[in-house]
C-alpha cells in the first residue's frame, strides 16, 4: 500500500517526509509499548502508535522502521518532527483511534506482522 | 575503533543518541543491516535502562573487523536479583519510564536475544555494568 493511500484512508496529516508518499508499506504494527516494537525482526513495517514522544521516533530508527503513524489526535512536538526529518523518516498523524486506524488499514490490505 | 559516550539518568530527550551515533558508524563501515539492527536494538535498550534506572553512565564501544564490544557502566541502584530481572515481564520501572514506552520488563531479555555474548555485573547501591558482544559474521 502506498503511503499516500494510507494517509488518505485515515485522513492523516503528513508531518514530514512528504516527498516519500509514493513509498510502499506492506505491514503494520500497532503498539504504545516501544519494547514490543524493538522485538520485531521485520523491517518493512509501519509503526502505528499513540506514544507521542521522541522515543517513538528513536525506536523506529533502531528498528529500521521508515514510517510512524501517530494516532488518537496527539499533538506532535517540533522536536519530534525535527528528529524524524533528520532521520529521513515519514511521520504521519491522524485524529482517529488506534483501533479505527488499524481496522481501516487492515481492511484495505495492510498486513499484520504476526 | 573506539567510541565513548556519556549518558545522564532521567534525560529521556537524549535517550538513544549514543545508539544513533553507533548506528551511523556501523552503516558507514558497511556492516550487514541485520547485524546493525541487532547491535542498535540491544544498545538502545541498554542506553534506555541507564536513563530509566541509573544516575549516570558511560558507554564504551570497541569495533574491530570481527565484532563489536559494548560496555555500559552505570552508577545507580544496581540489580538485587539478576535472574529475576532477566525474566520477561519483571520490571521496577517508574510510571515516568512507562510513559516513555518502556518499563514492561523486556529490556534485558531483548538484549540477551540480540547479543552473542551478554554479561551483567551488578552491585546493589553502586551500579551495573553490561557487556554486550555481537559478532559481525554470526548466523543468529
Amino acid at each position: 500500500m502506498k503511503l499516500s493511500e494510507v494517509a488518505n484512508l485515515v485522513e492523516a496529516e503528513v508531518l514530514c517526509g512528504n516527498e516519500k508518499m509514493n513509498v510502499e508499506v506492506k505491514q503494520g504494527f500497532a503498539s504504545d509499548l516501544m519494547s514490543d516494537v524493538l522485538t520485531l525482526s521485520t523491517n518493512d513495517v509501519m509503526l502505528i502508535t499513540g506514544l507521542a514522544n521522541l522515543q517513538a521516533v528513536r525506536t523506529a530508527e533502531m528498528s529500521d522502521i521508515q514510517v510512524v503513524l501517530f494516532v488518537r489526535d496527539k499533538q506532535i512536538g517540533d522536536d519530534i518532527v525535527e528528529l524524524g526529518n533528520d532521520l529521513g523518516l515519514v511521520l504521519l498523524r491522524t485524529e482517529f483511534s488506534m483501533f479505527k486506524t488499524a481496522g481501516l488499514l487492515y481492511n484495505a490490505g495492510l498486513q499484520p506482522v504476526f | 575503533m573506539r567510541l565513548d559516550y556519556k549518558v545522564e539518568g532521567g534525560d529521556f530527550a537524549r535517550a538513544g543518541w549514543a545508539s544513533s551515533q553507533v548506528k551511523k558508524v556501523l552503516k558507514q563501515l558497511g556492516v550487514d543491516q541485520n547485524i546493525v539492527k541487532r547491535v542498535v536494538v540491544a544498545l538502545y535498550e541498554a542506553e534506555v535502562n541507564i536513563v530509566a534506572h541509573a544516575y549516570r553512565g558511560e558507554i564504551g564501544v570497541d569495533i574491530d573487523a570481527e565484532k563489536i564490544v559494548m560496555r555500559l557502566e552505570d552508577e545507580g541502584p544496581g540489580i538485587p536479583d539478576v535472574s529475576l530481572a532477566m525474566q520477561r515481564g519483571y520490571s521496577t520501572a517508574t510510571p515516568q519510564v512507562r510513559e516513555m514506552g518502556f518499563g514492561a520488563g523486556m529490556g534485558l531479555p531483548n538484549i540477551n536475544t540480540n547479543a552473542d555474548i551478554f554479561n551483567i555485573e551488578t552491585k546493589v547501591g553502586v551500579g551495573t555494568t553490561l557487556e554486550i558482544i555481537i559478532n559481525f559474521k554470526s548466523n543468529q
